[in-house]
């Protein structure tokens, strides 16, 4: 029997199991979406901006594991994708974007809403399609969510020209795949797992650093054995949190530019680094020629292109983290025999003293300050089923710092990008994939004017999202910057004139919003928005110049950390 | 320093784009590419020469491998491979001269595929170097035209390319 390729399109993403489409329509998509409302297993959710569709399927990725479905339609609406997608490359997130395109003989005439989007988004997808013929919808379909899914994640693109929903065709599902260049190593080498047992038996300073890999490839419980089984200390990335529970012991949190001190110092005193699913990013090395320089390093990586990348590696194993997790584990299990076995006991008596030398702080007075929100946004998560998302800046690291993330998919934050507007897009796509949970996005009041039109599609979901919004009424990274670096001359930052009431706001769009100036009242805003079934904002107003500490300037190394604000400043 | 790459790739729209992307966003210049069907018609081998250090060329090499439809990847170096280009040179031949040029075609075993009253066009194939020379030696009477191909290359012996 004959189908259209809309019908052919649909009933392929149903075999993938597609929950939800977050998009906007258009014109080319028309005949997709006249059948794609009467599916019975997949719903389309309404955006009001395609960069928070792609962000959304980007968010429901990362909360559930499963692969995010976005789509647009041609030109304006494809374009409008790209920072969602090249968000999602960025972090390794699977997602599938469909876009519309014009009528294939029409692609390359300049056609009203006719973009290249194959063409813009090359750099930043893992893959893409352009479909030329109605019989390779289901091949490609299939091919895009395997290749989205598995590996190293990442965003495919499939653009399908109007003439394609068209045309009648005969339908089949294909069973298997065939893609001679695209065979990910999964299984890490024997004798690699071997070599890193080795340098980890010869060590005395290890250290754990851990990133979204170990999250993507669903071994935090991996790692955790692991960890616990040899007493070394972990340290997470901002990807990673989740990876290793924040508040065990062995925890030293995040590392890096407004990584904790304790951990920074750990790193760079270490002489074996055991890297998983982490690439050693600026934001995190610092100087890479002053960056733990006495260290060995095991690099446990899907991607083989980022072995050497940033660092010399000495033990490179690719594969999949929780095969080799478990694998390394069994190895170090059969080598220290003795349970009682703890060599490195001296290394986390210093580590300890770090901890306990340079902890985490910030002033506690009756300025109302975000990290104080924060640890009042912990204590009333911690013990439910939670989802936090956030921002992109000052928000966004007091959220990593002062929010223990001990489980994985419960910390999603835009991290390679650093997307601005991220938070509550990423809420409402957490929340379509996990409907039990309790969703908080922990936002800016710069990040989220970036996508507040989107407050339309949670209240008409009547989404419980918890939209916390940390208001110093500045895009507070770049002014702190400006404060520590620049003479305090603030270009540029001012969010002031123009700032929205944002009770108002929520109340425009049938979402319901309470203000807090208070320390005090904090705790009560939240209990109520917490317990309250709709839609919330909670505008925090908070202390407008407070910034994020420690601080590694860019480029320095990573133990050469600003603690607190200069004592006299020039202005 | 000069590198080739030599890689099987599935003959499909978009794959030359998605490599010479990876060489464009860094910023390297590609030498010559030359691209054609294998024995298998669904498969293409491209030759890509590149003037770059080495640990950047890993770098690209490494991501180039990552790209689905590029199946099998390999650099070739220069003493264990056989490299070859082919040129078509149309220059000036009128009849006082043209003895001459045939004299040195001769000696360049270069093929004339075209002659007309006042101008001929050979055909040379070898490596760099003789199809520099060649071109050297014509110059003075006058190049109207020139194409070069590219190199092509294969690794010697048994050793299969893609290894």
């Amino acid at each position: 029997m004959k189908i259209t390729g809309a019908e052919a399109l649909i009933k392929s993403l149903e075999n993938e199991n597609v929950e939800y489409i977050f998009g906007i329509p258009g014109g080319v998509l028309v005949d997709i979406h006249h059948h794609l409302c009467m599916s019975k297993k997949i719903k389309h959710i309404l955006m009001r901006h395609e960069q928070v569709a792609a962000h959304a399927a980007d968010g429901y990725a990362r909360a559930t594991g499963r692969v995010g479905v976005c789509m647009a339609t041609s030109g304006p609406g494809a374009t409008n994708l790209v920072t969602g997608i090249a968000n999602a490359y960025m972090d390794s997130i699977p997602i599938v974007a469909l876009t519309g395109q014009v009528k294939s003989p029409m692609i390359g005439t300049d056609a009203f809403q006719e973009a290249d989007i194959t063409g813009i988004t090359l750099p930043v997808v893992k893959h893409s399609y352009l479909l030329k013929d109605p019989r390779e919808i289901g091949r490609v379909i299939k091919e895009a969510f395997y290749i989205a899914g598995s590996g190293r994640p990442g965003p495919v693109l499939i653009d399908i020209p109007r003439d394609i929903s068209l045309a009648e065709v005969d339908f089949k599902y294909p069973d298997s795949i065939d893609l001679p260049g695209y065979k990910p190593t999964v299984r890490g080498n024997p004798k690699q797992i071997k070599l890193a047992v080795k340098a980890i038996m010869a060590s005395e300073r290890p250290i754990v650093y851990a990133g979204g890999g170990v999250i993507l490839s669903n071994a935090a419980k991996e790692l955790t054995s692991l960890v616990r089984f040899l007493r070394v200390p972990v340290t997470t990335t901002l990807m990673g949190k989740g990876a290793f529970p924040e508040t065990d012991d062995l925890s030293l949190g995040m590392l890096g530019m407004h990584g904790t001190a304790y951990a920074n110092y750990a790193i760079n005193e270490s002489d074996l680094i055991i890297a998983i699913g982490a690439r050693f990013d600026d934001r995190v090395t610092g100087n890479p020629e002053k960056f733990a320089v006495n260290a060995k390093v095991i690099h446990i990586d899907i991607d083989p292109a980022e072995i050497g990348k940033n660092v010399n590696v000495d033990v490179p194993i690719v594969g999949d983290a929780k095969q080799i997790l478990s694998g390394l584990l069994v190895a170090l299990k059969t080598e220290i025999k003795s349970s009682k076995h703890r060599p490195w006991g001296a290394w986390l008596t210093k580590v300890e003293a770090w901890k306990a030398k340079h902890p985490l702080f910030y002033k506690k007075d009756k300025v109302l300050r975000p990290q104080f929100i924060i640890e009042q946004i912990y204590a009333l998560t911690k013990d439910t089923d939670h989802v936090i998302t956030t921002g992109v800046g000052q928000n966004q690291m007091w959220a990593a710092q002062f929010y223990k993330t001990d489980t994985a998919r419960d910390f999603l934050s835009s991290g390679g990008l650093g997307t601005m507007g991220y938070g509550m897009p990423a809420a409402i796509g957490a929340q379509f994939g996990r409907p039990k949970s309790l969703v908080v996005d922990i936002d800016g009041d710069g990040s989220f004017q970036m996508v507040s039109q989107d407050l339309a599609t949670a209240a008409a979901h009547k989404l419980p999202i918890k939209i916390c919004i940390l208001n110093n009424m500045y895009l507070g990274m770049v002014r702190q910057w400006q404060e520590l670096f620049y003479e305090c001359r603030y270009a540029a930052v001012d969010l002031a004139p123009g700032m929205p009431d944002f009770v108002k706001l929520a109340d425009a769009y049938g979402a319901k919003g309470i203000r807090v100036t208070k320390n005090e009242e904090v705790k009560p805003a939240l209990e109520k928005a917490f317990k309250d079934p709709s839609t919330y904002v909670i505008e925090f107003c908070i202390d407008r110049e407070e910034c994020v500490f420690p601080m590694v300037a860019p480029g320095a190394e990573i133990t050469d950390m600003m603690m607190e604000k200069p004592a006299r400043r020039s202005r | 320093m000069k590198h080739i790459v030599s890689a099987l790739v599935e003959n499909k729209p978009g794959v030359l784009v998605r490599i010479a992307g990876l060489f464009s966003r860094r910023g390297f210049n590609i030498e010559s590419l030359a691209v054609g069907p294998t024995e298998h018609p669904e498969i293409s081998r491209m030759t890509i020469v590149v003037d770059v250090a080495d640990q950047p060329l890993e770098q690209v090499t490494k991501q180039l491998h990552k790209l689905i439809n590029v199946i099998k990847l390999s650099e070739l170096r220069m003493d264990e491979s056989v490299q070859r280009e082919l040129v078509m040179i149309k220059i000036k031949a009128p009849a006082a001269k043209r003895a001459e040029i045939i004299e040195i075609a001769d000696i360049f075993r270069a093929n004339i595929v075209d002659v007309s009253r006042d101008m001929i066009v050979l055909e040379v194939t070898g490596t760099e170097s003789k199809i520099d020379a060649i071109e050297n030696l014509l110059i003075p009477y006058g190049i109207i035209e020139f194409a070069r191909t590219g190199k092509i290359a294969l690794a010697r012996g048994s050793k299969e390319t893609e290894q």
